[in-house]
């Protein structure tokens, strides 16, 4: 099979896109969908320094990459679950990437700060697993973010990620969700980090390729937690359906955020009016604590 | 006798030879695994599904799918 743009052997098909390219043109495909999601959506700019949230995986350290490679000033942080081996593993990748590419990093690791890792922390306060890691990620993504000065933090969600959330939203009906469902949330006037997701126009395959090709060294074992997740159900039909109709996943989420900005509202994280800081941390919140108070405190001392 | 193509799989993570000559695309129909789902790596390249792959190769098909957040 040969490159469409250059005729050399090409290393990836697109069926989506009804190409295939080689190496030098896919990554070329990829600065250039990345450059496109940021510009086109206001993300940042080149004097904003970035924090990009990096697990390991193969999304975040190819959004790094591809971040540095475009020349924004970024720095990677990495919250180290406390999920045993994985964890440790996942620390030593991203430590790795930052050492290779010359890069700061932050890591803030649960097990050092509160005693306990994310599992255990699910388990006393009979939360899922995926929830309460999430809970604690936003939290720690937005706090370390605003106590370090930075404007946005980045995450590597892709389409494959939104397409599925979507779906998710969808077949449950959770318009509140489905209302801040966008690749970008608002600081609101500074109360929060702006929130972006630079990759939300690359399928999860077109990522994992691009990490191949750049011989970036990623995690590829799933969390152990997330075995059984509804969400790789919801990827698994969706990608069916894509196999079966290729562009179904891009014609879905895009055609969302699409209607979504003729909707009169603009998504937001929440509304301001309501927030303000809680007692017990300083971040803001609706409740009388924020939801990661309220989950540390229903953690046995 | 050439010695057959060793192909790495994952989840649980394992290693199974197979007879070749076998096209990507074959070898992906024949194992049940979806193409938007996985990659195929040939020896250190990425490769198409058009390729035929021979006896004697290190193959790693590659799942591309991950469940948590990033
Ligand atoms: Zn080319
Ligand atoms: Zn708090």
């Amino acid at each position: 099979m040969k490159c469409r743009q250059c005729q050399k052997s090409a290393v990836i098909k697109m069926e989506r896109h009804n190409t295939s390219l080689c190496g030098g043109c896919f990554n070329l495909y990829v600065h250039d969908q990345v450059d496109r999601a940021i510009t086109e959506n206001k993300m940042f700019d080149h004097g904003e320094q970035i924090l990009v949230a990096i697990s390991g995986g193969k999304d975040s350290l190819a959004l790094w990459d591809v971040l540095i490679k475009l020349n924004y000033r970024t720095v990677g942080l990495h919250l180290n679950l406390g999920i045993g081996d994985y964890s440790e593993r996942s620390q030593k990748k991203v430590e790795a990437f930052a050492a290779s590419r010359g890069v700061e990093l932050i890591v803030h690791a649960y097990q050092e700060a509160y005693g306990l890792g994310v599992i255990e922390i699910a388990e006393e306060t009979a939360r899922p697993a995926c929830s309460a890691c999430g809970t604690m990620k936003r939290y720690h993504f937005n706090r370390i973010a605003m106590e370090r000065g930075f404007p946005v933090v980045a995450t590597g969600h892709n389409l494959d990620d939104e397409a599925s959330r979507l779906l998710g939203n969808v077949l449950q009906w959770q318009e509140e969700y489905l209302e801040k469902q966008s690749p970008v949330l608002s600081d609101e006037g500074g109360t929060w980090a702006r929130k972006v997701k630079p990759l939300f126009r690359l399928a999860e395959r077109e990522i994992a390729a691009y990490s191949i090709l750049n011989r970036i060294d990623y995690i590829v074992d799933e969390c152990p937690m997330s075995k059984g997740a509804k969400m790789l159900l919801y990827k698994d039909v969706l990608n069916r359906l894509e196999e079966a109709s290729p562009g179904t996943k891009h014609k879905f989420y895009l055609g969302f955020l699409k209607r979504q900005r003729s909707m009169p509202t603009a998504p937001t994280v929440s509304k301001p009016a309501d927030l303000h800081p809680c007692p017990s941390c300083g971040q803001p919140t609706q409740g009388a604590v924020c939801s990661f108070c309220r989950l540390m405190q229903r953690v046995a001392p | 006798m050439i010695p057959p193509m060793k192909i790495k799989l994952y989840h649980p993570t394992r290693e199974i030879t197979l007879k070749g000559p076998k096209q990507v695309a074959v070898l992906l129909r024949e194992l049940n695994l979806p193409k938007e789902a996985h990659l195929v790596i040939c020896g250190d390249e990425l490769v198409t599904e058009d390729l035929v792959i021979p006896d004697d190769q290190v193959v790693e098909i590659r799942p591309v799918i991950s469940g948590g957040g990033a």
